[in-house]
């Protein structure tokens, strides 16, 4: 795959790409793009994506259908190569690392269509979660050495108090594939923060969901960022809950970001009020 | 190694790449618009055969030795004869077998075509022994000799129904309204079927298409590899498999192509490196293209939604 | 007793499903062992025992490939040859030094599972690349590859070493020479070391090798990657990796199994090992059921029986097992039966439940 030279490096001071929230400003972002762009078949599907995010910040990215906010994740993910820029996590370049190497850097994510390890157990899918903080390799399993059941044990109770953050203890021993919509949308966000992120991904976290599960859901994510202290960055329709929560909002339109701010910032802004409305016929 | 040499492996290697080639037709258009590997096909390569086999013994004796009429009419009534044999087993195949297994998981489908394939091959074992027979050829053994080469009548023949054949396949699907839901059916079955498209037709008529193909592949393979056993099939039928795979498996001009090319290698590698070694070669070379393009030569990589 | 039947109904589904094959597998040589002390097998079950017991273990082997790691293996009969031809040729060449059987055997066997192991991870980098039914048809590929070069490969041992030759026998022997592999003509064993109690032993092995792996940290892993690619590198599991160890030890279990039947055999050929061979157990784990290992070793043992009891009907008897192949594939798949049996369940578990009020 041929790539464009990329843009230098430049790490602190943070050039201001977007607000970030007051408590982080004197630290370095979790997470800034430069320049980011792919293109599919020569059509640009985001291009000169810009952001930075605070290490304990709650960010919202929104936009129409088909903006290409999925694709940023994918990018920022590597689950697509882009094309164009640079993505830093935690200051270090995310440039020629892979998916894995991503998850390892610090980001976890969830998916918009949901992407559960459906044949196995709830708790199985948070232990694989954990997997990379489960100290035993393949020989201590196959023996069953007490390396392993140390470790199995440590990571079943970890595990158990990763789903007590939404009270779904009593599924552990479900199906992941036979939980209704809702739970399986909570099991995505247990077993990515299992890996232990310090920038956590939402792909719609709240699609599928009624009211009062949405509202639950906001003052969960909120809990998960301030017992976890990270970053969340989430994709979501649901006007309620971006405006809630969020502290800084990015508006993607055509693959392009049209607009930064807080959310009164966003919400009056008359930009954005196009992108979803369409123009204003003059009367 | 001289050039006319080199020229008469490669007219061999394009004969038997056509017949590979003709096979492949049958495995690409099945797993196209089924999404089966149909590892029966090649035993309905070797009914082919026998059927025409018995067809010009039982004919051959009715008409005046060395007359026209005697060369022509067993030959031409053991392939129609063959591949009406065939195109109706091929169906009934599917009916029966394969069209209950529609929504299975396709290691289902898998299982059962191996065991349509031990079936017809016992059954061919049980009806006309294992006793290899002597097949032969249906446009006789003569030769013609073009500038300073000599090319069997076989060889000819065999090539130009290969072109024949494929240029009336890019036809039919391209022009006719079968051909057309056929396309439609290997795209997007569901679709297909909203649109008004008899999905079941369209798959039993790929199954008859097919397995024509597979009695003239038949046919013609024994013209030029004379001994008929009822395994006679398995070997070139995994082989055409490869060849499609080779190509991009679905796409018609790629089972061509990976038939042409397959055929090319197996005698050029029997020819310059060893017999004993050409289906291992043949192997290795799938190999190295599978990795380079993982997809086949003429395939589409298709990229996952996330 | 009450106390290990509530053990056994508190167990969950996988503890129990492998207490139970294990139970299976020692249950059955307790017993057959004990008939041949007794009043005898007759000669057909009991020429087929070191044959059951390897193609159990290829179909376990082949079960953690295709039903726990989700990847279909066409190829699976060429580990075995690798096993068979290098194992047996081990075992016959180290007759002088190990004079013991039982032990020399378990050094083949080592062996042979190294070797296919080996030979696993190297196909498996460019075969696991790959996808679905590609990555199935490169795996036929290496077997039919892997027949190839052993029909073409001669070795044999003297006093001054090993000799190797490929496409024709070359190989000068001294006085007191071996031949250990002789191309078209494989493999003669010197003497049938193979036992009935190895291979029960090396089932038994397979099965905690295959259980343990499953329930273990890197077990889990190769389900995650099997359920879903994307989601499992999401977290940050190499797929890869996990792909590769599963291929791996399934290679070289293939290859134990492998020296276990060559070395059954006074000889055999690189043919035996062929596509037909790697269908046939692939048979054994789909009937069986993918990733249920009891079902493989059911399947395998059955369908190693079936055709040598149906002898007598001869030429019938592969006709025989064609379709009933065709029949149960059938009815397996059949949504009007699988109602039937989830009815059934259900009008059980009400019972249960009711009697429980």
């Amino acid at each position: 795959m041929s790539r464009t030279p990329k843009e230098p490096v430049k790490l602190v001071p943070v050039p201001s790409t977007n607000k970030i929230p007051e408590r982080d400003i004197d630290k370095s972002p979790i997470l800034e793009c430069r320049h980011l762009g792919i293109d599919f078949g020569g059509l640009a599907a985001v291009k000169d994506f810009n952001m930075a995010i605070g290490r304990t910040e709650i960010a919202g990215l929104i936009g129409p259908n088909g903006a290409g906010k999925t694709t940023v994740f994918n990018l920022l993910t590597k689950v697509y190569q882009p094309t164009r820029g640079t993505i830093l996590v935690d200051g270090v370049d995310t440039h020629n690392m892979n998916t894995v190497q991503v998850n390892k850097a610090g980001i976890a994510r969830t998916f918009q269509n949901i992407r559960l390890f459906s044949n196995l157990s709830v708790e199985d899918n948070v232990k694989l979660g954990l997997h990379n903080h489960i100290n035993y390799n393949m020989w201590s399993g196959i023996l069953r050495l007490p390396r392993y059941w140390n470790a199995e044990r440590l990571a079943h109770e970890r595990a158990m108090e990763l789903l007590s953050i939404f009270d779904m203890g009593y599924l552990a021993k479900y199906k992941a594939g036979s939980l209704p919509y809702g739970d399986q949308r909570k099991l995505e966000i247990v077993r990515a923060l299992a890996t232990n992120p310090s920038l956590l991904l939402l792909d719609e976290p709240a699609a599928g969901m009624n009211p009062s599960e949405t509202a639950e859901l906001m003052d969960n994510i909120v809990k998960i960022r301030d017992t976890f202290g990270i970053a969340i960055l989430l994709i979501e329709h649901d006007m309620n809950l971006v405006m809630g929560i969020c502290e800084g909002i990015a508006v993607l339109n055509f693959g392009q970001i049209i607009a930064k701010g807080t959310p009164d910032e966003i919400k009056n802004d008359p930009v954005v009020i196009e992108a979803y409305l369409g123009k204003r016929k003059e009367a | 190694m001289d050039v006319l040499t080199l020229l008469d492996y490669l007219i061999r290697g394009l004969s038997l790449g056509s017949v590979y080639a003709i096979i492949a037709l049958g495995y690409t258009m099945v797993y196209g618009i089924a999404k089966m590997l149909n590892f029966a096909h090649g035993d309905v390569i070797m009914v082919g055969a026998y059927v025409c086999f018995f067809a010009m013994t039982g004919l051959s004796p009715m008409f005046e030795a060395g007359s026209m009429a005697a060369a022509v009419v067993p030959a031409l009534a053991g392939v129609v004869l063959s591949m009406a044999v065939c195109t109706v087993l091929g169906v009934v195949i599917e009916g029966l077998a394969y069209k209950p297994l529609r929504q299975a998981p396709s290691l289902a489908v898998l299982i059962t075509a191996i065991g349509v394939s031990y079936f017809l091959q016992n059954s061919a074992l049980i009806l006309w022994s294992s006793s290899p027979k002597i097949f032969s050829p249906i446009v006789g053994s003569g030769s013609q000799k073009i500038g300073p080469l000599t090319i069997s009548h076989v060889t000819l023949v065999t090539i130009a129904a290969c072109v024949v054949i494929m240029l009336a396949l890019t036809a039919f699907t391209g022009r006719t309204k079968m051909g057309k839901a056929m396309r439609a059916v290997s795209e997007d079955k569901g679709a297909a079927q909203l649109m008004g498209i008899n999905v079941n037709r369209t798959i039993s008529m790929t199954f008859a298409i097919g397995s024509a193909l597979a009695a003239i592949a038949g046919v013609l393979l024994c013209s030029a590899y004379p001994t008929l056993t009822p395994t006679t099939g398995s070997m070139p039928g995994i082989k055409a498999f490869t060849a499609a795979v080779f190509g991009g498996i679905g796409s018609i001009p790629g089972a061509l192509l990976g038939g042409l090319l397959l055929g090319v290698i197996e005698i050029f590698a029997g020819a310059y490196i060893s017999t004993q070694l050409s289906t291992a070669v043949v192997f290795g070379v799938l190999i190295v293209v599978l990795l380079v393009k993982p997809a086949g030569l003429l395939g589409k990589t298709v990229r996952e939604k996330v | 007793m009450s106390r290990v039947v509530n053990r056994l109904a508190n167990m969950n589904k996988t503890t129990r499903s492998s207490v139970f094959t294990y139970a299976l597998v020692v249950g059955a040589f307790v017993i057959l062992q004990l008939l041949r002390m007794t009043t005898g097998l007759g000669s057909v079950l009991e020429g087929q025992l070191i044959p059951i017991c390897a193609y159990v273990t290829m179909a376990l082997a082949l079960n953690l490939v295709v039903g726990v790691s989700g990847e279909l293996s066409l190829g699976h009969a060429g580990f075995m040859s690798i096993g068979a031809f290098l194992g047996c040729a081990a075992a016959n060449g180290l007759a002088e030094l190990i004079p013991f059987t039982p032990v020399r055997l378990g050094v083949a066997m080592v062996i042979g599972a190294a070797l296919a192991g080996f030979f696993g991870f190297l196909i498996g980098i460019p075969v696991l690349r790959l996808n679905g039914d590609y990555l199935a048809i490169v795996t036929l590929a290496f077997g039919e590859i892997i027949k190839s070069v052993l029909t073409n490969t001669y070795l044999a041992v003297d006093k001054k070493g090993l000799h190797f030759s490929f496409l024709t026998d070359k190989n000068a022997l001294e006085e007191g020479g071996l031949q250990l592999i002789r191309g078209p003509m494989g493999v003669m064993n010197t003497q049938r070391i193979s036992t009935f109690t190895v291979g029960f032993v090396l089932v038994v092995i397979t099965l905690v090798v295959i259980f343990n792996l499953v329930n273990s940290r890197t077990g889990r892993a190769i389900m995650a990657a099997r359920d879903n690619r994307i989601a499992a590198e999401s977290v940050g599991i190499s797929v890869t990796k996990y792909k590769m160890i599963a291929f791996v030890t399934s290679a070289a279990l293939a290859g134990a199994a492998g020296t276990l039947y060559g070395c059954s055999q006074t000889t055999f050929v690189a043919t035996k090992f062929d596509f037909n061979t790697s269908i046939l157990i692939l048979v054994f784990v789909v009937l069986g059921g993918l990733g249920n290992m009891w079902g493989s070793v059911i399947a395998a043992a059955a369908l190693t029986i079936l055709p040598e009891a149906l002898r007598q009907f001869a030429d019938y008897r592969m006709l025989v097992y064609a379709i009933v192949l065709i029949l149960v594939m059938l009815a397996t798949n059949n949504p009007a039966i699988w109602g039937f049996f989830a009815r059934l369940r259900e009008r059980r578990e009400e019972k249960k439940g009711g009697a429980a009020q």
